[in-house]
């Protein structure tokens, strides 16, 4: 191996554990926040507020005095849980549209989710939300179902296209000629070889999820006061960026740590279960 | 060749129909009385009725949809309710802020991305590679209402080259009105070119990988020439499929990036619509961007064929 | 007069040894063979060659080229070799051409690449180069794309290509293992043609010891990336010394026993079957068109008998098997098994006594299954599952040569030629009475494939089985068949007993294909 690989290979290697090492970190940041956190976010103090980050408060405080580091736990626990159950949506009816699509390729049921697949993709999770919220008012939930709209065709197409590639093998033939159906087929053979892409995909909506419930809480369509989230604290901070630029710095460190550590364990667990698809499922 | 256009055309004419629908659906089908929804709970009996008067609710649904689709194809996209202006003037407005705005990053986002990609696949492996596949991670993770904060807040606050927000107008010049363009097209552009850098890495890697390569290089080809003669184009498909994409993502992108920068574009109408519940707004403009959107992916297709023989056989 | 001199040429890729002290050499005019299974190291001879090795490779020892040290030349001076003085052919013709540029295009570029010449020019010469490669430009204009043209087409593009520019040597990496035996008989004989006027050498790489044999002057016998023995080609078929290539060709010739039985009841009728296949639309508003996949087929299979059905890729055997197996519906005719009519209604217990094997020992097997629950899925056929399962499984794997602790493993965990046997346990675990085998030893290197045909003929005995033996490969089927049908554009053109059909074919077809089949010689025949 030369050098150049092995520090390809080293690189590889630690992305995942700096990705897994980042997302335990804020995961662990959001749970811990449910029993304890350092200050009360809902508690007022206004002598103190826009201080520096100093001992009392390590990342300062905001403009009505509130500890930012606080804030930011909570806000972790809004933006996990709202990609979280927006993964859950996408997959749990994203992976079944596929299946079926795949198992019956051609045919009008297939025509049928792929053209709604394509039909979704014009719609942009924001311009879900900002429907949504001319109906209904802006809520967190709205945030959860136009980002989970939007995961929809990502997982059905994936699971499409990873499917339609198991349905030309010969052991699905085999399990035809064992008399089973297209439905005990997708389940028993084809749903466990395709597992590894949706776990590796299922990181990368996830992490999209937070990047866009942050950019919905951001222009007022996702969580609302006093429910805290990362987007709704940057765009508190706007107007105060010249005066309290730590208010606008630490929310987005938070925010893009946390990206980028899904994305690095994404990308680790790629390169972890591909080779092993690839030899595995060739 | 032709018939894949045609193709292409009735299924974007299907598409439009069916996004049309579900945007009248959404908005003035689901929430039962649109003119309640407008009003609010403490609406007069009077203002409700003349307002249902003017919105044509007495009719059906069908009836309503047809008039919407109809009076789009003339350019006529009602009137605004809080305005009292015709919608299509405000969003005439608004469009030439967007729409610049849209472009202008998707030319950033792709001038910096294709070579960015190019460079980092020719040297696979090498330091340059490392690097900027890093910086993609890192541009990837960034949000960009974010960057543009931070952008301001160097930018416009500290080193002071560029004002804070607002938009100089068309009137003052080209110079002026891109100049204020210039930092939201860069926030804009930025998570793009990171996701397009990557794409285009990896597709000339796989095509690199290709038996055709190996063939190429058998002729005598060097490396470099295999990948600017062979490589490049058959790479360029999976590219342009990303860029089409990334539309889409410009467009939802440039309704926040709008709002950090104080631009008015049809982002700030659109939420100011939501705030004044102004329904007929919010359809047009969603109707407006979807329309953009399946138009650019249509494009797109058009594209695909230009560069791939096997898409222009006419069978 | 020497153009290739390979001189005790070691390569390793990352350290890991994958050719050792490998010799061999190839005059002008001469076509030497390389022959070796998967993994022998044959192709990354031929690549080491041109130095056109996957990253990380690394070669020690001498390769001269016309004079030439390959290992030591600079990569710009190898780019100037390539393509002038050694052309190259590989295996995969459907992708080894750039599919977003014409043919011309992409042969007037090896011309190009080396001389300062007009692009009208280089043109003109490209003709040339396709007309010489038997694609005379009159009838295959040099404007089409490669997906315009069939394999063997792509593949005399990929010949000119490499013959463009008259190189003195020309290395063919199995040129011919991905094409149809007729195809595969005319590409040869091109190669041959092309040495001869041309005054070229050839060195050409084959897992197939007859396409070789009949081809080589000299041969290469190469295994586990080493020279095992080399000859010229007459003398070294008779004098094998190493064992290893005495296995190889007695492998390659190899006849399997099998007992003798008199064919008895007809357990599947097969009548003026027919099977079509939508298509789209033709032309512009035109109605729908169908494909005839199938068109009249009849024949029948009775009991105790092994009955061959030999076609080229597309003839419809494929679309065949699965009408018979009941996974397509057919248009016309019918197929009765055991009786019944096969399709919609055709009971579970009689499906179970028709089973299948593949080709694709790699492709055949849920990688997350253990082999207990792959060899035992054809149970779902029955009402339940035997208690006594895991019992049958460990029986038939016995008897299919695999210890029963294969079980509780994965499939990733065995070999090309042990997935084919756990294959086999899997298709006789309900004790079929018809085994369809569709080119279920196409797969395998000769020597695996020796093994699995031996198996075949034992269990034939052992289980009472009637095969239903499907191969583009004629000598396989020749050595296992009683019967013989011959399969074209989904007719059946000519059947009737083996030995008859192979020594005195009736159609046309037939005799073509027996003409075109490469075959070894038997000892009698090269004393002669």
């Amino acid at each position: 191996m030369s050098a150049r690989d092995a520090i390809l290979a080293a690189a590889r290697g630690r992305s995942l554990l700096v990705g897994a090492l980042l997302t335990l970190v804020f995961t662990g940041a959001a749970l811990v926040s449910l029993a304890w956190t350092p200050y009360d976010i809902t508690a007022l103090d206004i002598a103190n507020k826009m201080t520096l980050p100093a001992p009392a408060h390590p990342l300062g405080t905001d403009h009505f005095g509130r500890d930012i580091l606080s804030m930011i736990m909570v806000g972790a626990r809004t933006s996990i849980a709202v990609a979280l159950v927006a993964v859950g949506i996408g997959m749990g009816l994203g992976v079944p549209l596929g299946l079926a699509a795949a198992a019956h390729k051609g045919s009008l049921l297939d025509e049928v989710i792929m053209r709604g697949n394509d039909l979704v993709f014009a719609f942009p999770a924001l311009l879900i939300a900002i429907m949504i919220t001319a109906v209904f008012g802006a809520s967190a939930v709205n945030a959860i179902i136009a980002i989970g709209i939007f995961n929809i065709p990502v997982f059905a197409r994936l699971t499409r296209s990873g499917a339609l590639s198991l349905w030309t093998r010969d052991y699905v033939l085999a399990a035809r000629v064992a008399g089973k159906g297209a439905a005990r087929i997708s389940v028993e053979h084809i749903l466990p070889n395709v597992t590894n892409l949706l776990i590796v995909q299922g990181t990368i909506q996830f992490s999209l999820g937070i990047l866009a419930e942050a950019g919905l809480s951001y222009v007022g369509l996702g969580a609302q006061p006093p429910t805290p989230s990362w987007g709704r604290m940057l765009a508190d901070s706007q107007t105060m960026i010249s005066l309290a630029p730590h208010m606008t710095i630490f929310p987005g460190m938070a925010i893009l740590l946390t990206v980028l550590g899904l994305n690095l364990t994404g990308d680790g667990l790629r390169d972890l279960l591909d080779p092993q698809l690839r030899r595995a499922g060739r | 060749m032709l018939r894949y256009m045609v193709k292409k055309l009735l299924s974007l004419a299907v598409s439009l129909v069916v996004a049309s629908a579900v945007i009248f659906l959404a908005l003035e089908v689901v929430p039962g009385d649109p003119a309640a929804n407008m009003l609010g709970i403490n609406a007069q009996e009077e203002t409700l009725a003349a307002l249902r008067e003017e919105l044509g609710l007495d009719r059906g649904p069908v009836a309503r949809y047809a008039d919407w689709v109809g009076g789009m194809l003339v350019g006529d996209f009602g009137t605004s309710y809080t305005y009292r202006t015709p919608v299509s003037e405000m969003i005439a407005d608004r469009v030439v802020v967007s729409l610049p705005l849209a472009l202008y990053a998707l030319a950033l986002s792709t001038l910096v991305a294709i070579p960015a990609g190019i460079w980092a696949a020719a040297r696979r492996g090498s330091g340059v590679d490392l690097g900027v596949m890093g910086l993609t991670q890192l541009g990837v993770a960034i949000p960009n209402f974010w960057f543009a904060m931070l952008m301001v807040l160097i930018f416009a606050i500290n080193l002071r080259w560029f004002s804070a927000g607002g938009f100089a107008g068309w009137d003052a010049g080209v110079g002026p009105a891109m100049h204020s363009l210039t930092l939201p097209a860069v926030a804009l552009a930025l998570p793009q070119a990171a996701i397009l850098t990557r794409v285009m890495r990896s597709a000339l890697l796989d095509t690199l990988g290709e038996d055709f390569i190996r063939t190429a290089r058998a002729k005598g080809l060097t490396r470099g020439q295999t990948l600017w003669r062979h490589a490049l184009r058959n790479a360029l498909i999976p590219v342009l499929t990303i860029i089409g994409l990334q539309f889409s993502f410009l467009i939802a992108g440039a309704i926040i990036i709008e709002n950090v920068f104080f631009l008015p574009g049809l982002g700030r109408l659109v939420f100011q619509a939501i705030s004044a519940r102004d329904l007929i707004v919010v359809e047009s403009v969603v109707m407006l961007l979807v329309f953009a959107v399946i138009m650019v992916n249509f494009v797109v297709d058009l594209t695909y064929a230009a560069v791939d023989p096997r898409l222009r056989r006419s069978r | 007069m020497t153009l290739l001199r390979i001189d005790k040429l070691d390569m390793n890729v990352h350290g890991l040894p994958i050719l050792r002290e490998v010799s061999l050499a190839v005059a002008a005019g001469q076509i030497v063979g390389v022959i070796g299974e998967s993994g022998s190291g044959k192709s990354m001879t031929a690549l080491s060659v041109m130095q056109l090795l996957p990253r990380g490779a690394h070669c020690t020892g001498r390769i001269t080229l016309a004079g030439q040290e390959v290992l030591t030349l600079s990569e710009p001076a190898l780019c100037r070799v390539r393509g002038r003085d050694a052309g190259m052919v590989f295996q995969e013709p459907m992708t080894a051409l750039n599919p977003l540029q014409t043919i011309g295009a992409q042969v007037a570029e090896t011309i190009l690449v080396h001389e300062r010449v007009t692009r009208a020019e280089a043109m003109e010469r490209a003709a040339d180069a396709l007309t010489r490669a038997e694609l005379p430009p009159g009838r295959f204009p040099m404007s089409r794309y490669p997906h315009e043209l069939s394999g063997g087409q792509r593949q005399r593009v990929v010949i000119a290509m490499a013959i463009a520019l008259r190189p003195k040597l020309l290395i063919a990496d199995e040129p011919t293992t991905a094409l149809d035996v007729i195809t595969q008989a005319e590409i040869l004989d091109l190669l041959k043609r092309l040495v001869r006027e041309e005054g070229m050498g050839l060195m050409l790489i084959s897992h197939d010891l007859a396409v070789v044999a009949d081809m080589a002057d000299e041969i290469v016998i190469m295994r586990d990336g080493e020279v095992v023995e080399s000859g010229a080609a007459g003398w070294l078929l008779d004098n094998m010394r190493h064992p290893y290539s005495r296995a190889l060709l007695a492998a390659s010739s190899h006849q399997p026993e099998r007992p003798v039985e008199a064919p008895s009841d007809v357990l599947l009728d097969v009548r003026g079957v027919v099977r079509d296949y939508a298509i789209r639309r033709k032309g512009w508003w035109g109605g729908d068109g169908a494909f005839r996949a199938v068109n009249d087929v009849s024949f029948q299979l009775r009991k105790g008998e092994s009955l061959g059905l030999v076609g080229e890729s597309g003839c419809g055997k494929s679309t065949l098997t699965r009408a018979i197996l009941g996974l397509e519906s057919v248009q016309g005719g019918e197929i009765r098994a055991f009786g019944h009519s096969v399709g919609r209604g055709f009971p579970n217990a009689l499906r179970a006594g028709i089973q299948v094997v593949f080709q694709d020992p790699y492709g055949s097997f849920n990688p997350r299954w253990k082999v207990a629950r792959l060899v035992a899925e054809p149970f779902h056929l029955m009402a339940a599952r035997p208690d006594d399962w895991r019992d049958r499984v460990a029986r038939v794997l016995t008897d299919v040569g695999m210890e029963p602790d294969a079980m509780d493993r994965y499939i990733h965990e065995f070999s090309g030629g042990q997935r084919q046997r756990i294959a086999i346990a899997r298709a006789l675990i309900l004790r079929p009475e018809i085994l369809i085998l569709d080119e279920a030893v196409s797969a395998l290197d000769v020597s695996i494939r020796a093994q699995i045909l031996d198996l075949l003929a034992r269990l034939q005995g052992e289980y009472g089985l009637s095969y239903l033996f499907i191969s583009h490969d004629l000598s396989v089927v020749q050595s296992i068949t009683d019967r013989v049908l011959v399969m074209q554009a989904g007719e059946i053109v000519e059947q009737g007993e083996t030995a008859q059909v192979f020594d005195a074919p009736q159609h046309d077809y037939t005799r073509k294909l027996i003409a075109a089949a490469p075959r070894l010689a038997t000892e009698a025949e090269r004393k002669a």
